[in-house]
């Protein structure tokens, strides 16, 4: 009876259902897809491979939701946080809570942005849906660390520190740059080279991490997240190349584009870089090893394919190279000497894990950072544990605090100044400082935590104002490990207190 | 080893996020859904302005001229967040699904009079473009909206339009034994023909408008208020009449979700009204603005469909004018 319909062309009749208005121009109905000088000529040519109508959307997404809920559920009637490596891996779950699933609430608004505002509709389909993925994650991690939440600290007050604590405005600038771009732009920054070339480096090292250290929560709901990227990373790579092939002039844009936006996801995977060597009490691999095989490996042979178009990998690629066998140890050093302002515990790597850092950094860990660390394990032991009372300049465009080296000299901070409109800025490296120089009128208003703080905008002068500015419970959000709440909680849970009572353990 | 510890011993140190107590001004435990939308959104501290808008910040309360002492007053009544939102369509769309199943498999379409299918060619699968502009404004009032909870609703309601837009599309391509063209037909009736013009404008009139919150009474107060009160239920019930009974199995996704959704849209109308007198103003105004316009554009299509078409849009404006005075939007 019925007539065939095959797959691609029904799903062109479910979503092609605009028109050509005409009692409003459409440039006024689509105001912003041309600011940016990209050039499209066919809106029709945008694939979506994918091919999802909504009914098949609900019915898969709210099968893995009914998935993830009950593991989630599980997890905490059973106290599945006791089944966890040694509180210590905790802190890599508030970095992700402080830093990340705000970004997934950031990706859910542009999402929606571009979603309504691309004049093309099939990849304002795409767009809308990628919107509701990122609202999902967003929310399943609210959810899914709420049970943290209810035995650690560092998780309590999480938008509220997104909003200011100086650390968190690394990943927050990131993000606030790319929805303040335009929607072509966003997506080179967040489809693209957040998505499809940055993604596995900032969720396998937390997935695997957890994984590593029997935090099954997390796992669960970062696999189940993982089935939404797949789609998300071929939306990225759609858009790439849709601008890449609707106009020869749109090639030198999106290089730019694509050299600015792997240089800021690489500053704000720093922080991932430093809760892998460090705060993984079970390391499944070096920060260096998973830069080698999802940067590049993967990386070289995805630039390999796009340089048909004329793209090339970006310059400072050789400036990641060299700096991936110092990034972590710098990045773990400037956490544990302002960790009085930081909403999460560090330590002093023990002997186990300076041994296991020696061996993944043969060139550089013995040399420079062992030394350090021992220096910093005498003066705690001495009873000097230093914390650092006032935050350093930060870079103007990553807002990482002055910490990184030059490449030729690891023993030498590296500093680039600029002038812009009588103003002197400061970076921690020639790229970030060539963002700004690209578009200094929008780095300048960069809201930077130490000028604000000194400014008297964080709740007045000195730490304790800040401090109590922040919301910080003293010394249960803050400061070390050792002698923490945390610490004194979960070896009551697991009977390594010399109370007797034996281990809890996960039923 | 394992060795049973009495519960006592594993105590939470705190019940809920601190950002959550602090409104409840107590720590108990929050809902899921409490916890998936309690101040999500950034509020301070925004780095750069939008290069698409840069009078405003990122996230900007100015974006509209209602005003709210705190925007997370605006709770959905159905307590959506993505998962119990996405569970509660899969169960409407699976029962969707075995009704199109079960027309599809006897081809019951066969047996709807032509009169009747003509009435569906006609009034129905134009709506296609209607739904289309229903979910680009939803989610510009997600894109351009301020906190976590009316917005992430409002990509909920936009997602559901499309999916409606969807539905209408599979009872066209069912109707037409996959023909596409009755999918042309639609689209140049929409684009072309006199009696849907006035609809048509009122949509992309409401395409331009800057105030989001004026886009939401518009669209999902007034406009729906009327184009679905007639289509989903006075033409629904004349189908039905008129021995199309086969067509309201297909329709029942677009009409039950029809309830529900209201019920999201008249508490968020209601709570803007009572924040204050000059949210009540704005909210009346805009109400009788687009009110008016739908009333006009989409009383030639009642004429059209309906031989007592001044009678039915009497109806039709009644029921909406009763649901709008109970949430305050009516003068
Ligand atoms: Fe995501
Ligand atoms: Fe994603
Ligand atoms: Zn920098």
């Amino acid at each position: 009876m019925a007539n065939r319909i095959n797959m691609r062309d029904r799903y062109k009749h479910m979503t092609r259902l605009g028109w050509e208005t005409s009692y409003q121009p459409m440039e006024k109905v689509f105001p912003y897809d041309r600011y940016e000088g990209i050039k499209v000529n066919d809106w029709n040519e945008w694939e979506d491979p994918f091919r999802m109508t909504m009914d098949s959307y609900w019915k898969y997404q709210g099968e893995k939701e009914k998935k993830l809920y009950a593991i989630m559920d599980a997890f905490s009637q059973s106290n599945g946080h006791l089944n966890i490596s040694d509180a210590r891996y905790v802190n890599a779950l508030k970095l992700f809570l402080q830093g990340v699933s705000p970004l997934e609430y950031q990706a859910h608004r542009g999402f929606a942005r571009q979603g309504r505002h691309f004049t093309g509709e099939g990849a304002r389909v795409a767009c809308q849906m990628q919107s509701l993925d990122e609202l999902r994650h967003v929310q399943t991690q609210v959810h899914g660390m709420s049970q943290y939440n209810k035995f650690f600290d560092g998780f309590h007050e999480f938008p509220w520190w997104h909003d200011r604590v100086w650390y968190l405005s690394v990943p927050k600038s990131f993000f606030d740059d790319a929805n303040s771009a335009g929607p072509f732009e966003f997506m080179v920054a967040i489809g693209f080279s957040f998505e499809y070339v940055l993604t596995n480096l900032l969720f396998v090292p937390f997935m695997s991490g957890a994984a590593y250290n029997g935090d099954m929560s997390t796992v669960t709901f970062g696999f189940s997240a993982q089935s939404d990227e797949a789609r998300h990373m071929t939306l990225g790579l759609q858009a790439m190349q849709f601008m890449l092939e609707q106009h020869e002039d749109n090639v030198p844009i999106v290089q730019r584009w694509i050299d600015k936006w792997l240089w800021r996801g690489y500053k704000v995977l720093s922080l991932v870089s430093a809760m892998m060597d460090y705060m993984l009490p079970e390391s499944p691999m070096s920060w260096k090893e998973a830069w080698e095989m999802y940067f590049e490996e993967n990386g070289g042979a995805l630039f390999n394919d796009l340089a048909r178009y004329g793209i090339t990998v970006p310059s400072y690629a050789e400036i990641c190279a060299k700096e991936k066998d110092h990034l972590s140890h710098q990045v773990w050093g400037i956490l544990y000497n302002h960790t009085a302002a930081a909403a999460m515990h560090t330590w002093v790597p023990d002997d186990a894990k300076m041994n296991w850092l020696s061996e993944k950094y043969p060139d550089t860990f013995d040399k420079y950072y062992r030394p350090r660390f021992e220096y910093w394990r005498d003066q705690e032991e001495a009873g000097n544990r230093y914390y650092s009372q006032t935050l350093p300049l930060v870079c103007q465009t990553c807002q990482i605090p002055m910490g990184f080296t030059e490449i030729e000299d690891p023993t030498l901070v590296a500093y680039r100044t600029t002038e812009y409109s009588g103003d002197k800025y400061h970076f921690c490296s020639d790229p970030c400082m060539k963002i700004f120089t690209d578009e200094p009128e929008k780095f300048c208003q960069a809201w930077m935590p130490p000028q604000q703080i000194f400014q008297g905008n964080c709740g007045g002068e000195g730490l304790p104002a800040v401090l109590e500015h922040y919301k910080f419970n003293l010394g249960a959000d803050n400061m070390d490990y050792a002698g923490s709440p945390d610490e004194t909680n979960w070896n009551k849970w697991k009977g390594l207190d010399g109370a007797g009572d034996g281990q809890v353990k996960a039923s | 080893m394992h060795i049973d510890i009495k519960a006592k011993e594993v105590k939470p140190i705190r019940h809920t996020y601190s950002h959550i107590a602090r409104r409840f001004g107590e720590d108990r435990p929050a809902t899921r859904y409490q916890e998936a939308v309690l101040d999500l959104q950034p509020v301070d501290n925004f780095h750069y302005r939008p290069t698409w808008q840069p009078d405003k910040e990122l996230y900007d309360p100015t974006r509209t001229a209602i005003t709210m002492e705190d925007w997370y007053k605006f709770l959905d009544p159905r307590q959506f967040y993505y998962g119990n939102y996405t569970m509660a369509r899969a169960a409407q769309q699976a029962s969707a699904d075995k009704n199109f199943e079960f027309v599809e498999k006897r081809n019951l379409l066969a047996l709807v009079p032509a009169a009747a299918k003509e009435t569906i060619v006609d009034f129905i699968v134009p709506l296609r473009h209607y739904e289309w502009g229903a979910n680009m404004n939803n989610y510009q009032i997600c894109a351009m909206g301020y906190g976590a909870s009316i917005t992430s609703a409002a990509a909920m309601h936009g997602s559901d339009r499309l999916g409606n837009a969807q539905y209408i599309t599979r009872i066209a391509l069912a109707l037409s034994d996959n023909d596409p063209a009755i999918l042309d037909t639609g689209l140049s009736d929409w684009t072309d023909k006199d009696v849907w013009q006035g609809l048509r404008k009122v949509v992309e009139d409401s395409l331009v408008v800057d105030d989001w919150f004026e886009l939401f009474v518009a669209q999902n107060l007034a406009m729906d208020g009327i184009v679905h009160e007639l289509f989903f239920e006075h033409l629904e019930q004349k189908l039905n009449e008129s021995g199309a009974a086969t067509y309201s199995m297909l329709t029942e996704f677009i009409v039950n979700w029809k309830t529900e959704a209201s019920r999201w849209v008249d508490s968020q109308i209601a709570i803007a009204v009572e924040e204050n007198a000059a949210n009540a103003a704005l909210v009346k105004g805009w109400y009788k603005k687009w009110f008016e316009a739908a009333q006009r554009a989409v009383a030639p299509l009642a004429d059209a469909a309906f031989d007592n078409g001044s009678e039915v849009m009497a109806n039709v404006t009644r029921t909406l004018e009763v649901r709008a005075a109970k949430v305050g939007a009516a003068a």
